[in-house]
């Protein structure tokens, strides 16, 4: 084959494995459902960046499969060499400017959404998290209960409402992520650390403890409850009654101190 | 019998280890005694005991092995002994378990050595992988699996990937620049005996009590500070295997400055040395992190430091920003020697010069700047000040420009060359496509909405596995073949050796990529356990990592066998122009019988009667100054 023509031919093949490739990106169910705005942003950054990185990934298998298929050794060329090109100044700036110019576009791009997942909202509540070998604890201050300060083994959030947790640990360091949210923020003794979202799909989804803390981190599990505010503030009041009732004095300490903090 | 025990060697080190525990005994008992710990059964609660003998028996075993014997005659003033050269060379297996100090020894010991523990790494792999097959437990509990992982981790980095590329140039860098040795030979030799401490000591752990360190390879403080004794093996095991990277790395540097033949300029260099140069040039400036890192964590479990103790003024952030301030670079002195083992292939089975030479070096040395800017991007998720990770994202995403400068100038190296697509070159071009998956992978990270959600998770176990499996190791598997004839003057089997490629590279990607989607559908890593819906995938991957596992066994056997019984190699099978070529397979004990002269460039195939070195005394027209294979379009 002429090799103009095996140059056309692999061109066409490359732009459709180009092609391929992106209608497969839209295809493959890579996240799990969406449950927060934060990760709507998230998922289609990840869609963004998988569709610039395909033809530059098709690129790279392109040339090779082409030069070992057009420049491999044929018979009687053992002793041969190859033309001596040292480089080229053109390409060799072409390669320089382009990828660092697209890349600043990334990541400029992946910063827009970082201001807009943790941008302040006018209005959030504020529930406090506390992480321990090997359990999570939620802790609702007076601020949010409107009377006596809620603890509670499940995180139950309102709908369309942004959430500040206020994450603490009592021993060695823990991640809080919620995989339908996409965000996750490590949980570290000493200092407080911060986790902004606003679920906006009802339903129940895991929370998962992403650094390893221990025996027990495969099992540190818990799950977020995304109700509507109506059945969040009934289920707050049902759990006042409750908490009071087992009398958890640390419970409702640390409740408090988060709801100082909150304050 | 007396003298045996007196000569270094195995007896003198087992009869000091012994003195070593018994010192250590000793020396705790006295000390917790004058501190008023009286009561009898703290004497022999053992931890302090032990934590004293880690440090005290390895040193001990150093010296008994003859590491120290010509520096301590010299500071006691008695007469060194005259160098014979009975150090040199390797005549029969034994001289290979001695200290030597022949660079081509111990580049065999050291590679060879690496390769055992990669195969103990990989059998650990095998271990978790059928742990995971299943949800829930199968036959290990949760505190032997978190040793299995952080075994396998530690073992895997600090005695396979970073040692075995100082064993492959330790051979070979001192051949390629035209030198007889390496230029502290007693240093290397010491070196090399560091590594089997080390990882004596992180395999010795899963006899310690409590188990094997179980806290990953990364040892997150305070989790580490905590941790049963296991913990001080790694503590202790990282600063031996640290220091021999860091006598490597300087010996390297000193070698390369002053060691160089007459005529071979800094751009004569083949990119092979330019790689190790840079490598070495990170290595002495990072490393010193890791082993203060580990320190702290010692001196916080056995003495009480409160280094990281939140309740008592300890920084826990502090830990991690020391952590990956050698371990990030740590990630570039792990694959910056495989682009020089790359640059040397592709040349060399392309028929063609390196593409964009000097831009090929520039960029390693733009790696190593930019490569201690960019440490926090694993911290982005860790609760360290917000503004942090905006310069460390943009660094991260620019580091990705020289790496992008050298695939696309191997690229253009391979355009219109006449290729030999031996075992060697696909693993070159194999390493080259999944290295790049690894790259793209590794800029989607960068973005830091992106990382939050995938940090800690299996999209980060694929990706490092594409950089430091697809990326590293098949460089290092490039390497042993491309180098097996210089080494042992054997041919391996071609045949085997391709299927050895096709096999690690289908596995390879059936095993690691998956694991992308388990990573962003929100499996957490360094779990023995998972949610049932991640069930099938991790089946999957469990049977083709044991196909990927099962793929080593056919270079383990090629390997042996040739070595063993291969054909007798020539000098230069496969045509190349750089030193280590112009001399016997393997090379006479000395390397050069004359000094060469370099006059051209390492890459010039193709040039019409070009050479790269000489030997014997440069002709006058050549020494003058112009160089007689410059290339037209220079």
């Amino acid at each position: 084959m002429p090799r103009q023509r095996s140059l056309i031919l692999t061109i066409v093949a490359a732009v459709i494995a180009t092609a391929i490739g992106i209608v497969l990106s839209f295809v493959i169910h890579w996240f799990p459902v969406q449950a927060s705005t934060q990760a709507r942003n998230t998922d289609r950054l990840y869609h963004v960046l998988v569709i610039a990185c395909i033809p530059i990934f098709v690129l790279v298998v392109t040339v090779i499969l082409y030069c070992a298929w057009q420049f491999h050794v044929k018979p009687g060329e053992e002793l041969k060499d190859g033309p001596p090109i040292h480089g080229n100044t053109r390409l060799e700036v072409i390669w320089t400017a382009v990828p660092a110019i697209l890349l600043l576009g990334m990541v400029s791009y992946s910063f827009v959404v970082l201001h807009e997942n943790e941008k302040k909202p006018a209005q959030e509540i504020r529930v406090g998290v506390t992480g321990q070998q090997f359990e999570w604890s939620f802790q609702y201050p007076p601020s949010v209960t409107g009377g006596r300060p809620v603890e509670s083994k499940q995180l139950y959030l309102p709908d369309n409402e942004s959430v500040k947790l206020e994450l603490h640990s009592k021993d060695v360091i823990h991640a809080f992520w919620i995989p339908a949210f996409r965000l996750q923020e490590d949980v570290v003794p000493g200092i407080t650390t911060n986790y902004r979202a606003t679920p906006d799909r009802l339903g129940t989804y895991p929370i998962v403890c992403n650094l390893l803390c221990g025996l027990g981190h495969s099992l540190m599990r818990s799950s977020v409850h995304v109700v509507p505010p109506s059945q969040f503030q009934a289920w707050l009041k049902s759990n006042a009654s409750t908490t009071a009732a087992a009398g958890g004095g640390a419970g409702a300490a640390s409740a408090s101190a988060a709801g100082t903090a909150s304050g | 019998m007396a003298a045996r025990f007196r000569a270094p060697g195995f007896y003198r080190a087992s009869v000091l280890m012994v003195l070593g525990v018994a010192f250590s005994t000793g020396l705790t008992w006295l000390v917790r005694m004058s501190t008023g710990h009286t009561t009898f059964t703290h004497y022999l609660s053992g931890d302090a005991i032990l934590t004293v003998s880690l440090i005290a028996v390895p040193l001990l075993f150093l010296i008994g092995i003859g590491g120290f014997d010509y520096w301590f005659y010299w500071a006691i003033g008695r007469p060194t002994r005259a160098e014979d050269h009975s150090g040199h060379g390797a005549y029969t297996w034994k001289d290979y378990f001695r200290v030597n100090t022949d660079h081509k020894v111990i580049g065999i010991q050291y590679t060879v050595t690496s390769f055992f523990f990669l195969l103990v790494g990989g059998l650990i792999a095998m271990l978790m992988r059928a742990e995971l097959a299943q949800p829930g437990a199968q036959f290990v509990d949760a505190n032997t699996y978190n040793g299995l992982f952080s075994v396998h981790a530690s073992l895997l980095i600090f005695l396979f990937v970073i040692p075995v590329f100082a064993g492959l140039a330790n051979f070979v860098l001192p051949l390629m620049i035209g030198a007889p040795d390496m230029a502290f030979p007693r240093l290397n030799a010491l070196s090399y005996w560091l590594l089997p401490v080390a990882g004596a000591l992180m395999l010795g752990s899963f006899l310690a009590p409590g188990g094997a360190f179980a806290d990953g390879w990364t040892a997150y403080a305070p989790l580490s500070t905590d941790a049963p004794i296991g913990q001080t093996f790694f503590s202790l095991g990282v600063q031996f295997a640290g220091a021999s990277s860091i006598m490597t790395a300087l010996n390297f540097l000193v070698t390369i400055i002053t060691m160089r033949a007459p005529g071979m300029s800094f751009f004569r260099l083949p990119l092979l040395v330019w790689a190790n140069f840079a490598t070495s040039l990170l290595v002495v400036i990072a490393t010193p992190f890791i082993a203060a890192s580990q320190f702290f964590v010692l001196l916080d479990r056995a003495l009480g430091f409160n280094f990281f103790n939140a309740a008592k003024g300890g920084d826990v952030l502090m830990y991690q920003h020391v952590f990956w301030f050698y371990s990030h670079p740590a990630v570039y002195i792990m694959m910056l020697p495989g682009f020089g083992i790359i640059s040397e292939i592709i040349a060399v089975k392309s028929r063609k010069p390196i593409f964009g030479y000097r831009m090929m070096a520039f960029s390693l040395l733009a790696i190593v700047g930019l490569g201690f800017t960019v440490w926090a991007h694993h911290m982005f998720t860790s609760g360290m000040a917000a503004w942090i990770r905006i310069p460390m994202a943009i660094t991260t995403a620019i580091i990705a420009v020289p790496t992008g400068i050298k695939v696309f100038s191997w690229l253009a190296t391979l355009w219109r060359g006449v290729l030999h697509l031996d075992t060697s070159m696909l693993f070159a071009l194999g390493f080259l496509t999944t290295f790049t998956l690894g790259g793209i992978s590794g800029v989607m990270l960068a973005m830091v909405p992106f990382d939050i959600h995938v940090s800690s998770t299996y999209f980060i176990v694929a990706h490092i596995h594409y950089v430091l499996f697809g990326g590293s190791l098949m460089t290092i598997f490039a390497g042993v073949y491309y180098w097996f004839p210089k080494m042992t003057g054997r041919m391996y089997d071609e045949r085997l050796g391709k299927w050895h490629f096709w096999t690690t590279f289908v596995f390879f990607n059936l095993t690691f990529g998956p694991m992308h989607i388990l990573g962003l559908q929100g499996m957490p890593r360094r779990v023995a356990t998972y949610a049932a819906k991640f069930a099938d995938l991790n089946l999957a991957i469990s049977i083709m990592s044991f196909a990927l596992g099962l793929s080593t066994l056919l270079f383990i056997y090629n390997i042996v066998t040739s070595w063993r019984g291969g054909p007798r190699s020539v000098s230069n099978p496969w045509r190349g122009m750089t030193l280590e070529w112009q001399v016997a397979s393997p090379p006479p004990v000395f390397n050069f019988d004359r000094v060469p002269t370099v006059v051209g460039g390492p890459y010039e195939y193709g040039v019409p009667g070009a050479v790269h070195g000489i030997f014997g005394p440069a002709p006058a027209t050549i020494s003058a100054g112009s160089s007689i294979v410059r290339a037209p379009s220079e």
